[in-house]
């Protein structure tokens, strides 16, 4: 005759699992990182030449930020919000003005050849800038890219820059390279 | 007459709780599986600046973070209000940040150390200063895949 083996109890179960999910609700994090990715220049190697290419007026975008986060763009004053409609129009230069930058022809995959405009942004903060200000710059240069770039995208292939595959990416990214280079930063607002 | 008696009294029947262990390990499995490891305290005061372009950073074992920002107001007896910089739990000088990256470097599988990405979550109200001083160390370390650490927001302020 088998013995009745009485049953374990097991409404404890409940609790032990509530312990362990109240340790894990409280030793971890659920927040993804994430944020705006940059590359910064590799330094200057000592005694290496220094590369003074001279670059034409026009093709440069000089937005500058001082210590009182007072934004300087091409030598005027602007606010903000109007960055990312200025540089967008300084990165396509779409009627071709004097002051803006200057085309060339490129042989581009999917495009054959093109007049690329050839502009780059070039940003200078002050020491006493504040971090803020800083990425929202960033941030305007950035999303006035991407806008330049889903544009073409939508009149060149139908469709989001995001919904495209890669090589036909890379041919708008030849397009519209995105180039912003920061100067040396400088010190003058003190600090 | 006595056959319907039982019926009526005792009220409502219990609920089993047999399932709620496996409802309770369900969610347990779920935390355990989309968290990860909180790894350090932070102690400096952190109001990440907000961006519309954000992008999220793909492995999280490729990230090493430079912290920057006012020390917490319960600390600034101690290490005044002056921004710092705070490298896994202690405060750091800029001239450390070399050694943070090389330590972080040789942690890495060989393979992926071009990979390496420098998080750097700093508070909107610190000056560049600081942080023109750690960017310019990274460069010399060689780490220059760099992330701003920023909130997703709609519309800029």
């Amino acid at each position: 005759m088998a013995r009745k083996v009485s049953e374990i109890n097991a409404s404890s179960v409940a609790d032990i699992a509530f312990l362990l999910l109240i340790f894990f609700l409280v030793a971890t994090t659920m927040d993804v990182d994430s944020g705006l990715s940059r590359k910064l220049p590799p330094m200057p190697e000592p005694g290496a030449e220094q590369d003074n290419k001279q670059i034409k007026e026009r093709n440069i975008f000089v937005v500058l930020i001082n210590a009182n986060d007072q934004l300087m763009v091409e030598g005027k004053q602007m606010d903000v919000h109007n960055l990312r409609k200025e540089t967008k129009e300084f990165i396509v230069n779409p009627s071709d003005k004097e002051n803006l930058p200057e085309k060339e022809l490129r042989e581009i995959d999917y495009f054959n050849e093109v007049m690329v405009p050839k502009g780059i942004v070039s940003l200078m903060n002050d020491r006493g800038t504040s971090y803020g200000l800083y990425i929202t710059v960033q941030n305007e240069l950035i999303a006035a890219y991407n806008e330049v770039r889903d544009e073409l995208a939508m009149t060149k292939f139908g469709k989001h820059f995001e919904g495209l595959p890669e090589d036909k990416q890379d041919a708008i990214k030849a397009f519209y390279p995105q180039i912003i280079s920061e100067a040396e930063p400088k010190n003058i607002g003190g600090n | 007459m006595a056959k319907f008696g039982r019926k009526g009294k005792g009220g409502v029947p219990e609920i089993s709780t047999a399932s709620l262990p496996d409802i309770i390990f369900m969610l347990l499995f779920f935390f355990m599986v989309t968290t990860t490891m909180r790894e350090t305290t932070i102690m400096v005061q952190q109001k990440l600046p907000g961006a519309t372009e954000v992008k999220k950073m793909e492995r999280k074992s490729l990230v090493s973070t430079i912290s920057m920002g006012s020390p917490k107001i319960a600390l600034q007896g101690m290490y005044g209000s002056e921004p710092r910089i705070q490298l896994n739990d202690a405060f750091a000088k800029v001239s450390d940040i070399r050694d943070y990256i090389t330590a972080e470097r040789e942690n890495m599988d060989e393979r992926e150390r071009p990979l390496m990405t420098v998080s750097l979550k700093v508070d909107t109200k610190t000056q560049m200063g600081i942080v023109i001083d750690v960017k310019q160390e990274l460069r010399k370390a060689s780490a220059l895949k760099i992330n701003y650490s920023t909130r997703k927001v709609e519309t800029i302020e």
